[in-house]
Parts: C-alpha cells; sequence; structure tokens
C-alpha cells in the first residue's frame, strides 16, 4: 500500500501557512519487511534508494525492497563534500558521470524535492603552464562529447574569487584554472530523502535498521537472505553496499573482490558570512584539498584517504593537519575560523579508481560496488545504470566495461594513471 | 592516532610511516598462469577485523615492518620486523 503523500508546491506551501502546517503528510512509510520480494536491494545508500526508484519509476517494475542496516543515508551519503562535476575523461566514465549531471540537472523536479542542487562552478587550479597544459587534454575532451569546460587565466580567476592566495611568493603560484561550470554542489541529505520518498510513494518498501546477517545460495542462484528482521526471499538481489562490499560479496561465498575498504574524511567550519560561491580544487605536488561554502555559511573541505584500510568510521590526526595545510596555502583568511565537525566515511577503493556495475557469478545478483572517493556525484546515474542492468539483465554499452573481469582482460579505467594500487587513487 | 612500536626506534605516530598493504599475500611462481597472478595481484580479503599488514618507517630507520591490527578499530597486536632473519636476530638480542 503506497502512502498519498502531500507534493511540494507554491499553492501547498501557501495553503499550509494557513492552517498551520497541518497538511503535510508522512513523507514515506516504514513498513515491516515481507517473506519476499521480486527484488531486493541491500544499502538504503544514495545508490540504493535512486536504483529502487529508476526501477519503480522508469522501469516499471513492483514488489521491490531497500534493505538499510541502519537509518537511510546514515553510511557514505551524509559523509560526503556534496559535489557534483563529471570531468571525467575514459570512454564509460565520461559518458556515465555525463549523463549523471543531466539527471541531477532535473533531480528536484523528477522528485518533487528541493535537493538544492547548485551549479556553482568547480575550478581545479594549475599551478604550472605544463600541468595545465596536460589537464586541457581532458576538458578538450569534455568538449568535445557534449560538456562544458573552460580554461581560466590568473587573472581571471583573481576577478571571479578574489581571496585565494595570490602572492608571488606563495609555495604553489596560481598559474591557471579548469572549469567546469554546470557543475556545483547539492544538498545530501535531501538527495536521499527525495529518492525515498519518491519511491516509497511508487510502492518501494524502505526497510530500515535491517542487517543481511547471512546469505543462502544454490550453487547459482542466491534463494535467500537472513536479516535481523527475519528471512526475505527475493527472485533478485542487488548489492549497493560501497564499504561494505567485500563483506557481502564473501558472505555470499564468491571470494574477493578488487577492492580494499579505506576511509575519507570531510570537514565543516563554524558557518560565515557569504566567502566562496564556488567549488575550488587545489591539487598540486601531493597536496589534494577541495573546498566549499554551504547555503548554511560552513566552508565544507576535505583531502585524501587516510591511506590504511580500514571499516572505523572515524578519521585520524595525520590528515587532518595535511588539510589545514592546504586550507591555509590556498586560502589565508580562513585562519581563525572554527572547525564545527569532522566526520569519515568507509569507501571501497578499486584497483584502478573507477566503480563495479555487472552482473555476478551467480544468476540473480547484481553488483555496484567500488565507487572511490566520488560516489556522491554519480547516484543519479548509478540508481539509472543499475536499474537497467537488474531489470534487463544485461550491462548498458555504457557501462559494459565496468566489470569485474576487467583487469584479466588488462582494460583499466584509471582516470589518474596511478596504477593497481586501492591507496593510490584517493 | 594510531602508533606503531618500532622495533628499532620504539613507540612513534604514524605519520612517521608510510603504508604498504597486505602482508600476507602469497605470490605465485613466476611462471604460475595469468589467472593465478591476476587473483595475486588485483583481489583482495579486505579483511574486516585483525590482519598482517605491512609499513615503512618512512621518517625513522627505514624498516620495513609487519603490524598486526584490527581494521575496525585500529588497534595493534604486535609489530615485527618483514625481513625474517633480522626480526630472528633482534628476538635472539633481547
Amino acid at each position: 500500500m503506497a502512502l498519498q503523500v502531500t507534493r511540494f508546491s507554491a499553492w501547498n506551501v501557501i495553503k499550509n501557512g494557513f492552517i498551520g502546517q497541518k497538511g503535510w503528510t508522512r513523507q514515506w512509510r516504514d513498513p515491516k519487511p515481507r517473506s519476499k520480494y521480486d527484488i531486493v536491494i541491500i544499502g538504503g545508500g544514495l545508490h540504493g534508494l535512486a536504483t529502487a526508484y529508476y526501477l519503480a519509476k522508469t522501469f516499471n517494475l513492483k514488489n521491490i525492497a531497500v534493505l538499510e542496516k541502519g537509518w537511510i543515508g546514515s553510511g557514505n551519503a551524509g559523509r560526503n563534500t556534496t559535489i557534483v562535476r563529471s570531468n571525467y575523461m575514459l570512454k564509460g566514465n565520461r559518458e556515465f558521470y555525463e549523463y549523471s549531471l543531466k539527471l541531477w540537472e532535473n533531480l528536484s523536479h523528477e522528485l518533487n524535492y528541493n535537493v538544492m542542487f547548485s551549479q556553482r562552478s568547480h575550478i581545479s587550479l594549475y599551478h604550472t603552464p605544463n600541468a595545465l597544459d596536460a589537464a586541457t587534454r581532458r576538458y578538450n575532451i569534455m568538449r568535445q562529447t557534449g560538456s562544458d569546460a573552460e580554461i581560466w587565466s590568473h587573472n581571471e580567476i583573481k576577478k571571479k574569487i578574489p581571496h585565494l592566495n595570490y602572492a608571488n611568493d606563495a609555495r604553489f603560484p596560481i598559474h591557471g584554472a579548469l572549469v567546469q561550470k554546470r557543475a556545483g554542489t547539492a544538498r545530501h541529505d535531501a538527495v536521499a530523502w527525495g529518492y525515498a520518498r519518491a519511491a516509497d510513494t511508487l510502492g518501494v518498501d524502505i526497510i530500515q535498521q535491517c542487517e543481511v546477517t547471512a546469505i543462502k545460495r544454490s550453487s547459482q542462484k542466491i534463494s535467500s537472505l537472513e536479516t535481523s528482521r527475519g528471512n526475505i526471499r527475493a527472485d533478485k538481489v542487488a548489492f549497493a553496499v560501497a564499504g561494505n562490499t567485500s563483506r557481502l560479496w564473501q558472505m555470499a561465498g564468491l571470494g574477493n573482490l578488487p577492492i580494499e575498504s579505506h576511509k575519507l574524511q570531510a570537514f565543516v567550519t563554524e558557518p560565515i558570512k557569504p566567502l566562496l560561491d564556488h567549488v575550488v580544487v587545489f591539487g598540486v605536488a601531493g597536496a589534494h584539498f577541495y573546498i566549499s561554502q554551504s547555503d548554511k555559511g560552513g566552508m565544507v573541505f576535505g583531502g585524501d584517504i587516510d591511506w590504511y584500510k580500514s571499516y572505523a568510521q572515524k578519521g585520524n590526526l595525520p590528515i587532518v593537519q595535511d588539510v589545514a595545510e592546504c586550507a591555509l596555502s590556498l586560502m589565508p583568511c580562513l585562519g581563525r575560523v572554527k572547525l564545527l565537525r569532522h566526520w569519515s566515511g568507509v569507501v571501497d577503493m578499486s584497483m584502478d579508481g573507477s566503480f563495479f556495475m555487472c552482473k555476478s557469478p551467480l544468476d540473480n545478483l547484481y553488483l555496484n560496488a567500488g565507487w572511490n572517493y566520488g560516489g556522491f556525484k554519480a547516484s543519479p546515474a548509478s540508481g539509472w545504470y543499475f536499474a537497467d542492468l537488474i531489470a534487463n539483465d544485461r550491462p548498458n554499452l555504457v557501462i559494459q566495461n565496468h566489470d569485474l573481469n576487467r583487469f584479466k582482460r588488462g582494460y583499466h579505467i584509471d582516470e589518474r594513471g596511478a596504477g593497481s594500487d586501492p591507496k593510490l587513487h584517493g | 592516532m594510531i602508533q606503531i612500536n618500532c622495533p628499532f626506534c620504539g613507540k612513534r605516530d604514524h605519520n612517521e610511516f608510510s603504508y604498504g598493504g597486505d602482508g600476507q599475500i602469497d605470490y605465485p611462481s613466476l611462471d604460475a598462469v595469468a589467472d593465478i597472478w591476476h587473483d595475486a595481484v588485483f583481489l583482495r580479503e579486505n579483511v574486516y577485523g585483525r590482519q598482517i599488514e605491512t609499513w615503512q618507517h618512512l621518517y625513522g630507520c627505514r624498516s620495513w615492518l609487519l603490524v598486526e591490527r584490527d581494521t575496525r578499530t585500529h588497534e595493534i597486536f604486535s609489530v615485527k620486523l618483514a625481513h625474517t632473519d633480522w626480526q630472528k636476530l633482534m628476538e635472539k638480542n633481547k
């Protein structure tokens, strides 16, 4: 039984202003798990919820459940820096992330939920003419494949963002920047809530506090899932549990994956007056730093992964120091801003820095994993292509090489050219 | 902050060390078939719990170490020199 939710509209906002906000309904149900579903998606993060939504909406499928061990959006959905961009270059990634950005552009309308997508420009700084030339190749490829990209000179950046460190004696003087203007940020919780509400309205059961504890299977199929809320059978099972993919994969008796779990930290300061209305990325000589300002005023930023394997959702101090050093060398004006919170999420780091979206050795199991440090921006396209894979039982041409066997074929999708070591792709 | 008790230098913060990776991979023989090498190079057990891993004391004695650590809590249980002969010598001279 789907819930009748009140749609968000100017009329409903005005009407509820007169009736003491009493006309709003519950946003999604809290159903008890049934014993059998056609499709069970494990993982109630952005990718799992988006997959459920597109399965129900675009592919008209019914009898779908999303299982979440905590509450929806309690994992990496709430532990990122909310940056959305599509400046990927390699075949497969290029089309995938471009499609994701297109879905982002209409997402608030699609879901009838304001995800606060703000196309405020993504600005990658470069510090030598050679580095700018090398990166220009990437941005030329973007322009030739239907995306937008610009090169900004030192003077142009200075005009647009006056308070970066432009001193000539800066350790890394700013030479120029590559800019994607359609990129930006979104409100991460709203994306989880928007997809959950839209999926629930279409009849998807979102089952929270439901952890998968064992997987029962025959030689070729998963027959049922043992969970903390009882046994659930499913015709098709989909994994979307980045961070814990290896654990589920081994629980299903499928051995090892080309994935390591690492943790990535992010930070937010106390709210300050408007200072920065772009996403700025600083990455040179081993330093890595990205920053934007949230609508509430907090400066949101992050850096590299912590470098060692971990399932602990807690960060460590050397990265705090690295990131603070980057912040001050790029924006000395932040020197007296207080750090409000910092958090850490567990991410699937893959062998080539690219994701996996593919069928599995089992007939009724599908895999969505390996998002490295960049799963947030991918959420809409990840949901769409994963739904397409599950519904049609074959990978779309765009993601056909994002399979687990690509290393056997020598088909690495390595945007950075960093090599086969997961910690190098952070 | 994780602290690693280096057999030569004593207890130091982990930012003196560089992380290597899994310390218990059995690499196949050089003439093994490509599939076996694929598994050794590209697949990971990705242990949830205690595992042996390599760290190098980069800003210290530069030794490679085998560290037993819990990936859930970061607790460290043992630290040894990765070079087995050196480790034996250390234990003998203790």
